[in-house]
């Protein structure tokens, strides 16, 4: 039933041709705020986070939970530890460090990926069956996620669409999104105010409903009709009332991308 | 899963006892003499590590990670230890590897990062073979800060609603003060960690350089310390500059001088990782009895670090890999 994701190739009317990866990368960048602190993971989230400081946000604090602060990133880094994500940092410090820094409410986003999503935004990122000592699939664990989710105040998930990972329900709250739903958080002794912002998917970009906390769509990605995004949701997915079109990759960002951030073309090539 | 904003009644396994009058008895007999504690990581393992015992690593799964007593320990093969998987990548494939763990603490296991999963890691615990129990990192570095403090518990506010904190073994209270619900996360006294640094003098004062992750916490936290250096340098190094020190000699039991200690991983201000090297890994393990052999070749058959290091690429790679390094001292 799922239908092949568009938008991957060329269109009219298009500048520059761009891959998905790049359009995915840019919509999440454009969610960054400059002056603003974010904790970010490898993968898509770095690259995104890069190009927002070499574009509308140099002032963007990059933290990583390993305890880099500040860094200036020159390469994409493989992990979160690694001597990459601490070049000209203003401080090497410690995971406690960080994580307290998020618990005491000083950092502002953090960019997650998971391998299931739910209409709250919880996420699963430790197993896939129904039995926990004998699972199907033993993936990572929450590793920072859950943490990360919990502790700052908005959380940016980037993830590929289809119904596989857009489920009804998860097989596992590795991390939370907005649980079961308004309130759920709170109740749950997680910190007031935060919880999931956006979903940046192969599809359009997603945020949730101010009451029901449901996800609901807010740009698509051009080409992409509210059909393709039914069809490839596991669960109601909403539309907002002023549907948008996702920003095309400038020729500028795409230049930065390709040249600066990712010139072996190790994430935007995926 | 879960149903509306009940409590959430954790089932999950505690490994290691957060009682602090025990660990308080335990480290009032251990040694504050500075004296030499240089050992091989042959000695070291033989003396510190018992088959059962709970062990956590320093560093970051693909960054600073002590491999050489990892190998030791899978070459020794020991049986029935626990471990803390703290973001543990290429120190839980070691430790998959040689099928010596029966318990593990979970943040993040089996992963390794960009690089993908260990076709191995997931084999062992889909197959039930080991007991888990899930936490975060935040959550199990605070386990270990509170082992640090003394104290049997840290109170924090993660996990809370999530099936994490199911399958954890917290326990949900409530602050007296404020009346906000809190996660109490059990003090995690590991009996035997494993850390590499920089740098140390012969009595275990030592110097980690860029991001500390845990390990001073862990450095305090654990009944036993052993340390692998990439050098021994004299105590005046640290007599200089004491705001250096990243872990003071009493801490420390055993100190192991294994240079490219940890190959491949990566070690800044040293070496970057060896990227070829780990995909050798995760390739051989796709296959078990590709792997087995390839274990053979690399570990059971080799006598020590040194002889890994050359089977795997000897010293014009490691010396290429030093040349990568990002990041150089002044």
């Amino acid at each position: 039933m799922t239908k092949a994701i568009p938008a991957a190739q060329p269109q009219t009317q298009r500048s520059q041709p761009y891959t998905l990866m790049e359009l995915m990368i840019c919509a999440a960048a454009h969610q960054l705020e400059d002056g603003k602190t974010a904790v970010i993971g490898t993968g898509a989230p770095l690259a995104a986070a890069m190009l927002a400081q070499k574009t509308h946000a140099p002032n963007l604090i990059i933290l990583f939970e390993a305890g880099s602060m500040a860094p200036i990133l020159e390469k994409l880094p493989i992990s979160v530890a690694g001597s990459h994500t601490q070049t000209h940092a203003l401080k090497h410090s410690s995971m406690d460090d960080i994580m307290e820094a998020c618990q005491r409410g000083m950092v502002d986003y953090t960019f997650l990926g998971g391998a299931q999503i739910d209409r709250y935004g919880n996420l699963n990122s430790t197993m896939i069956g129904g039995d926990y000592a004998r699972p199907t699939v033993r993936l990572p664990g929450s590793g920072g996620a859950s943490d990360l989710a919990a502790l700052c105040w908005k959380t940016v998930t980037i993830m590929p669409h289809n119904r596989r990972k857009f489920v009804p329900a998860v097989d596992f709250i590795t991390t939370p999104g907005y649980l079961t739903g308004p309130g759920a958080r709170e109740a749950a002794g997680l910190p007031r105010g935060s919880g999931p912002y956006k979903v940046i998917s192969t599809l359009g970009v997603m945020g949730y409903h101010p009451e029901s906390k449901c996800m609901q769509v807010e740009s698509l990605h051009p080409g992409v009709t509210r059909e393709d995004i039914i069809e490839n949701t596991g669960f109601e997915m909403l539309f907002a009332g002023d549907l948008q079109i996702t920003a095309e990759p400038t020729a500028e960002e795409l230049r930065i991308l390709r040249e600066e951030v990712d010139p072996q073309g190790k994430i935007i090539q995926k | 899963m879960l149903e509306n904003q009940k409590a959430v009644e954790p089932i999950g396994e505690l490994f290691q006892s957060p009682d602090v009058e025990a660990a308080r008895e335990f480290f009032r007999e251990k040694s504050r003499v500075m004296i030499d504690k240089r050992a091989t990581v042959q000695e070291a393992v033989a003396r510190f590590i018992h088959d059962g015992d709970y062990i956590a690593t320093g560093g970051f799964g693909s960054v600073r990670i002590p491999t050489a007593v990892l190998h030791e320990i899978v070459r020794r093969r020991k049986r029935n230890l626990g471990f803390a998987g703290h973001s543990t990548t290429h120190d839980f494939q070691i430790l998959a590897a040689g099928g010596v763990l029966d318990r593990c603490d979970i943040a993040y296991i089996v992963g390794l990062e960009l690089r993908g999963l260990s076709p191995n890691g997931r084999r062992l615990i889909e197959s039930g073979a080991v007991r888990t129990t899930e936490w975060s990192n935040a959550s199990l570095a605070w386990r270990i800060k509170a082992a640090a403090m003394g104290i049997p518990f840290l109170p924090a506010r993660v996990l809370l609603g999530t099936d994490t904190e199911r399958f954890s073994a917290a326990k949900e209270i409530t602050c007296p003060f404020t009346g906000q619900k809190l996660l109490a996360l059990p003090a995690l006294f590991p009996d035997v960690a494993i850390i590499h640094v920089h740098q140390a003098d012969i009595y275990g004062n030592a110097q980690i350089e860029g991001v500390s992750i845990i390990d001073y916490d862990l450095a305090k936290a654990s009944r036993r310390l052993i340390l692998t250096t990439e050098r021994i340098v004299d105590t005046d190094t640290f007599r200089k500059r004491p705001g250096q020190t990243s872990i003071p000699y009493w801490l420390v039991d055993a100190v192991c001088h294994v240079p490219y200690g940890s190959y491949p991983a990566e070690m800044p201000y040293e070496y970057t990782s060896d990227e070829e090297h780990l995909s050798a890994w995760i390739e051989a393990e796709k296959d078990p009895a590709a792997f087995e052999a390839f274990l053979e070749q690399m570990i059971y058959s080799t006598r020590n670090f040194d002889e890994y290091l050359q089977a795997s690429g000897g010293s014009e790679r490691l010396a290429r890999l030093r040349e990568l390094e990002p990041l150089k001292r002044e």
